[in-house]
């Protein structure tokens, strides 16, 4: 994998240097922003095509990598006969060139089409088709509720600074933060969903319906499973947040700017509403953004712990067979979602702070 | 550069300035609570994985001669209880710790060691060069890590060594991008003008004048890394890519829910061996960020 990268990257670069430097050498006046921020936006989506790019070719490299037969790991060492292995070759390409290989890979990627998966023998982009809308109802509701739990606490950590609730509050993040998502999952569903003791569990284990509702009580049943995988994922992921949160907002703290505003007889709670905490805001943005990969983490050892049937759940599943083109496929899937969310974030970063960008 | 005097002289000068500036970071850190309870762990940690064959032996990890019957709640004969091989989950615990800790320790001088490298010569070569690897950078830096060390470590063979290396190719880029502008900042000073100018080539420049000065970083990024490193390992064992014939706490975890204690609630089995992980990370987490702000005041942080 690692020569691979490189190359593509070394590639593809020369032809996304060209409008790249154009956002940035733009310093005419504010008439032409609207053609800066064009330039700028068009440099980003060129080097985001470039990441994906980059991701195809890594991997269609990284699944070839394996020693041996993937045929072989596939039947899982079971005999079989030899019209049957190059039957089996065949279906999978397998005895093309490797550059025949790699452009038919290449082709039908493109088009959406990501190859069988070994054991549910249904086309790839199906399962994540189905999969999809579980994973985005758990980490929706989880990144609302974290993005805004860890925002909350960070800024009045920040504003606090050094006093006993801001080192409670930092100090429990940053445990929180060092906790295995899956352990921490664990434990979540004996207290919750097993019970400990005396005490029921009040939360299903596991899943998410019980099945055989529908309409409002359906809706409450999802709601209900949604409980314990949300709790684990925001406990997880809020710690990121008000790190971040805390010491934008710090190195906000000693501005002139907040001087003022308090020398004009604004209350403490409006310069921190009006004045720190937009200007803090821009680099916390950015961040949670960057760390969307460690999002991907915690959510693929979530649905893993609590059998959620979305895509992280299905990643465990082809992981243990090894089922190659499903994983390939979420690999794929994976990566790109992460650019892509960058790349927006990238794009909507200057429309928020006018500095960036020109 | 012609007697061995006038060599010996500026050397021991340089020897003198340093020793002085670890004393003074000593004093400094000393100031922080939180680093100095992380150290205090962390030498208990140490001393636990180094001591482990005197005090619990190779032979706690034996299926076939299991003391005790499996899955026991937690007794005077055995304080954490049995796994479901009825072994004593306090040595256990104990012996994975060698193996996490480990794991944990290389992957992150893998993980610096590349990123110090590419950082370095990034910032060092301008042009051409410095733009493809810092764009290769980037690219690691957005793709979701644990995803890419997972597909790797699929495709290879389950050893140690695979855990390594897929933590360690894996987890680079910050440390590139940190070390990169450090780079930047130092070649920038007059002096590294005076060398180049008294014919110092590329290798006496990265490694004698800007490699020094990126060191304390260099450090405090891999106390950060071998936390991130233990999480990653105990993952990747969770999710049975690790190696199956050592103990390690993640790969505990994994035992402990295959044999079904979530569902029927045997609590001890689950609770040890991730308390440890979180208490390691936690541990050089601490450290790391008490080396930072030591070297970095103006962050502000745990303080």
């Amino acid at each position: 994998m690692q020569p691979t990268a490189p190359d593509a990257a070394s590639a593809a670069v020369d032809k996304a240097a060209v409008p790249a430097p154009a956002g940035t050498a733009d310093r005419g006046p504010r008439a032409r922003s609207t053609t800066a921020y064009l330039r700028y936006g068009a440099g980003k989506a060129g080097g985001a095509a470039v990441s994906l790019l980059a991701v195809l070719v890594t991997g269609f490299f990284l699944f070839r990598l394996i020693p041996g037969d993937p045929v072989k790991t596939m039947t899982g060492g079971r005999p079989i006969s030899a019209e049957q292995l190059a039957a089996y070759r065949r279906e999978f390409g397998l005895d093309l060139p490797v550059w025949r290989q790699f452009t038919d890979y290449c082709g039908k990627a493109l088009t959406g089409d990501l190859g069988t998966s070994y054991q549910f023998r249904t086309p790839v982009i199906d399962k994540i088709g189905e999969a999809l809308p579980n994973t985005l109802l758990l980490t929706g509701t989880a990144f609302v509720l974290y993005t805004a739990l860890g925002m909350f606490l960070g800024t009045r950590a920040a504003w606090r600074h050094g006093k006993l609730g801001d080192r409670l509050n930092t100090g429990l993040a940053l445990t929180l933060y060092s906790v295995p998502s899956f352990w921490l999952g664990l434990l979540v569903i004996i207290v919750f969903g097993v019970g400990l003791g005396p005490v029921p569990g009040l939360f299903p284990t596991g899943g998410m319906e019980s099945g055989g509702k529908e309409g409002f009580a359906y809706v409450l049943d999802v709601a209900h499973h949604l409980v314990l995988p949300v709790l684990t994922l925001v406990a997880v992921e809020y710690g990121q947040t008000l790190l971040v949160t805390r010491s934008a907002l710090l190195d906000e703290m000693g501005s002139d700017y907040l001087t003022t505003a308090r020398a004009k007889g604004l209350r403490d709670d409006l310069v921190r509403r009006r004045h720190a905490v937009p200007n803090a805001l821009l680099p916390t943005v950015t961040l949670v953004f960057v760390n969307l990969g460690r999002t991907v983490a915690g959510v693929i050892l979530v649905e893993t712990v609590f059998s959620w049937p979305g895509l992280g759940g299905l990643f465990y599943q082809a992981l243990s067979v090894p089922d190659l083109p499903l994983v390939q496929g979420l690999f794929l899937f994976f990566a790109s979602a992460v650019i892509v969310m960058n790349t927006l974030a990238d794009l909507i970063y200057p429309l928020l702070d006018p500095r960036v960008g020109r | 550069m012609t007697a061995d005097l006038v060599q010996e002289t500026p050397r021991r000068l340089a020897w003198q300035r340093r020793r002085r500036s670890a004393v003074r970071f000593w004093q400094q850190y000393r100031t922080h609570r939180a680093g100095l309870v992380g150290l205090a762990a962390l030498a208990l940690f140490a001393l636990a994985a180094l001591t482990a064959p005197l005090t619990v032996g190779s032979d706690v990890a034996g299926v076939t001669d299991a003391p005790g019957s499996p899955l026991q709640p937690p007794s005077g004969e055995f304080p954490l209880g049995t796994d479901r091989f009825g072994r004593d989950l306090l040595g256990l615990v104990v012996w994975g710790s060698r193996v996490s800790l480990l794991v944990g320790l290389l992957a992150a001088v893998l993980s610096v060691v590349i990123g110090t490298v590419v950082g370095i010569t990034a910032g060092h070569f301008r042009g051409p060069y410095a733009t493809v690897l810092m764009r290769i950078t980037d690219w690691f830096l957005v793709m979701p890590a644990l995803v890419l060390a997972i597909a790797l470590a699929t495709v290879m063979t389950r050893s140690l060594g695979t855990v390594i290396l897929a933590i360690g190719v894996t987890s680079w880029p910050t440390t590139a991008r940190l070390v990169r502008a450090q780079t930047l900042a130092v070649e920038s000073r007059p002096y590294i003008e005076r060398a180049r100018a008294l014919g110092g080539g590329h290798w006496h420049v990265m490694t004698r004048h800007v490699l020094p000065n990126v060191m304390p970083l260099v450090l405090a990024q891999t106390t950060l890394m071998i936390s991130s490193s233990v999480l990653a390992e105990a993952t990747l064992a969770f999710l049975g890519l690790g190696d199956p014939t050592v103990i390690s706490w993640g790969g505990l975890l994994q035992d402990a829910r295959e044999a079904g204690a979530v569902s029927s609630g045997d609590w001890w089995y689950l609770v040890p061996p991730g308390i440890a992980i979180a208490v390691v990370a936690l541990t050089f987490t601490l450290c790391g960020r008490a080396v930072e702000s030591v070297l970095n005041p103006r962050l502000g942080v745990a303080r």
